[in-house]
């Protein structure tokens, strides 16, 4: 059994994306697709400032098997990426949901977090 | 549905990671394929290879077969016990599988293919073998356990019924013993010291376990494609097929091209293209800039397209991305890789990166 936090939001896409703190949310990937994915050994985040649209492909992360695109769970700017991933790639492994995080973002239009699914709905994906 | 190894249940068991190869169910890993690379570099880990096909080929005329059907000289196999890696080619050249060959005794051999040729492999031989007074005997009853590291070799000695351990225990690298059904061999697949033991399946679950709880670490096919790719040894299917030749797959070591008069299969293929100046060549690649290198991505230089990945991945030993890669003769040391449309600078290495736990190329 995975761990999937109850205060995130999810997408179908395996990212999960916390509650907004002054218009801006944190981006990671979900601890379900950080064990299929395997050992990450490379993470290629955005540029502060970048804009991206909802569902856009922001990141790619490498695992020791293969390479994945991240796509952004909802549109805005960029504000901050993890620098720590450039050396630790493995932080994502670790603690997806903590010290794994990969950038944050400031959200163009917070009603699009409504869009996004639940725990439940993210559980009822994986069960598919 | 998948076949199984009689190791299946306790992969299982392990927490292993499973996953369809070649028409078997195995593991992939069984947590961290990282942490498997290093307990097998540093320490003493075990794969279950039992889905590779040993065949043994006994007769009057096992030799001359031999010696028909593969690149390499079973000639060279003059003291029981010892192997000798080959290529069977086929009339054009190009290989139809790499293997190792084990001379048993007397006019007994044992050769160990892989998983995803052992059907076409055994058709072929049997095939060739027409003409020739040798049986061929496929040994599905066996199961393979490779058990490689530094300490592979002291945390499987004590487990081997006695008689067997003083046999085993000096056995000279790219050697075998054989008691009874079982069969030690001091080679494998990692670049570093161990055996491959071959054995009845119905024993090798207890084997296992106790290599387990001798505390050498499970891994899976994950680490054992890592370990080899640092290792510099090829991969059949990616690194070479049947549409290219062992001269092109930095196998041309692997050729015995004396005694001229040997007519190996693909011999006449291949004498055309041994002095050809346009052959491609495999080559290692160490890559600079940030990223992974991956299969089939293309390799620059000067801005022309100059040759392609076979294999590539990460290097857990060296923390770097490495690969093997086939190319035009003549290209320089400094190349580009195209990695999703960025051309990123890679370093021409001779290959192995790592053997015996030390990295043996410039970084």
């Amino acid at each position: 059994m995975s761990d999937i936090p109850n205060e995130l939001r999810y997408c179908r896409t395996h990212e999960w994306v916390s509650s907004a703190e002054d218009g801006v949310v944190t981006v990671g990937i979900t601890d379900h697709a950080q064990d299929q994915l395997g050992d990450l050994v490379f993470v290629e985040l955005p540029e502060i400032g970048d804009p991206f649209e909802a569902e856009a492909e922001c990141a790619v992360i490498e695992s020791v098997k293969a390479a994945s695109d991240i796509y952004c769970p909802v549109a805005g700017e960029i504000t901050e990426v993890n620098e720590a991933l450039m050396d630790s790639p493995e932080l994502v492994n670790d603690d997806p949901y903590g010290d794994g995080w990969l950038f944050r973002i400031a959200i163009t239009d917070e009603a699009d977090l409504d869009s996004l699914l639940d725990a439940d709905g993210y559980q009822e994906v994986l069960d598919a | 549905m998948n076949r199984k190894t009689a190791l299946n249940a306790l992969h299982r068991a392990h927490g292993g990671r499973m996953v369809p190869f070649a028409d078997w169910d195995m593991p992939l890993h069984y947590g961290s394929q990282m942490e498997e690379h290093h307990a097998v570099r540093r320490y003493a880990g075990m794969f279950d290879v039992s889905h590779m096909l040993v065949i043994d080929l006994a007769g009057e005329q096992s030799r001359p077969f031999l010696q028909r059907l593969l690149a390499n000289d079973v000639v060279r196999l003059q003291t029981a016990g010892k192997a000798l890696y080959s290529c069977m080619l086929n009339e054009q050249g190009g290989v139809i599988d790499d293997l190792i060959v084990y001379y048993l005794q007397d006019k007994s051999f044992r050769i160990v293919v892989n998983a995803g040729c052992a059907d076409k492999d055994l058709a072929w031989i049997k095939e060739q073998a027409t003409p020739f007074a040798v049986a061929v005997t496929p040994r599905p009853d066996l199961a393979l356990i490779a058990v490689q590291g530094p300490q592979a070799r002291e945390k499987t000695l004590p487990l081997l019924p006695t008689t067997l351990a003083e046999r085993a225990a000096p056995l000279p690298v790219f050697h075998a013993t054989v008691q009874d059904q079982w069969c030690m061999a001091r080679t494998g697949y990692t670049g570093e010291d161990g055996f491959e033991i071959m054995l009845p399946a119905t024993e090798a679950p207890a084997l296992w376990q106790a290599l387990a709880e001798a505390g050498v670490t499970p891994c899976g096919l994950g680490a054992r494609d890592t370990l080899r790719l640092e290792a510099g040894m090829n991969l059949y299917g990616s690194d070479m097929d049947e549409q290219c030749s062992p001269l092109e797959s930095g196998l041309g070591w692997t050729v015995a091209w004396e005694p001229s008069a040997r007519n190996f299969i693909g011999r006449k293929a291949l004498e055309t293209k041994r002095n050809a100046i346009d052959n491609k060549r495999l080559i290692g690649l160490l890559l600079e800039g940030r990223g992974v290198l991956r299969n089939h991505q293309k390799l620059f230089s000067d801005g022309i397209e100059v040759g392609e990945v076979t294999s590539g991945g990460f290097a857990p030993t060296l923390q770097r991305s490495i690969a093997l890669a086939r190319v035009q003769p003549n290209i320089g040391e400094a190349c580009s890789v195209e990695i999703r449309g960025r051309q990123v600078p890679a370093k021409v290495v001779r290959p192995p990166f790592v053997r015996k736990g030390k990295i043996c190329i410039a970084t």
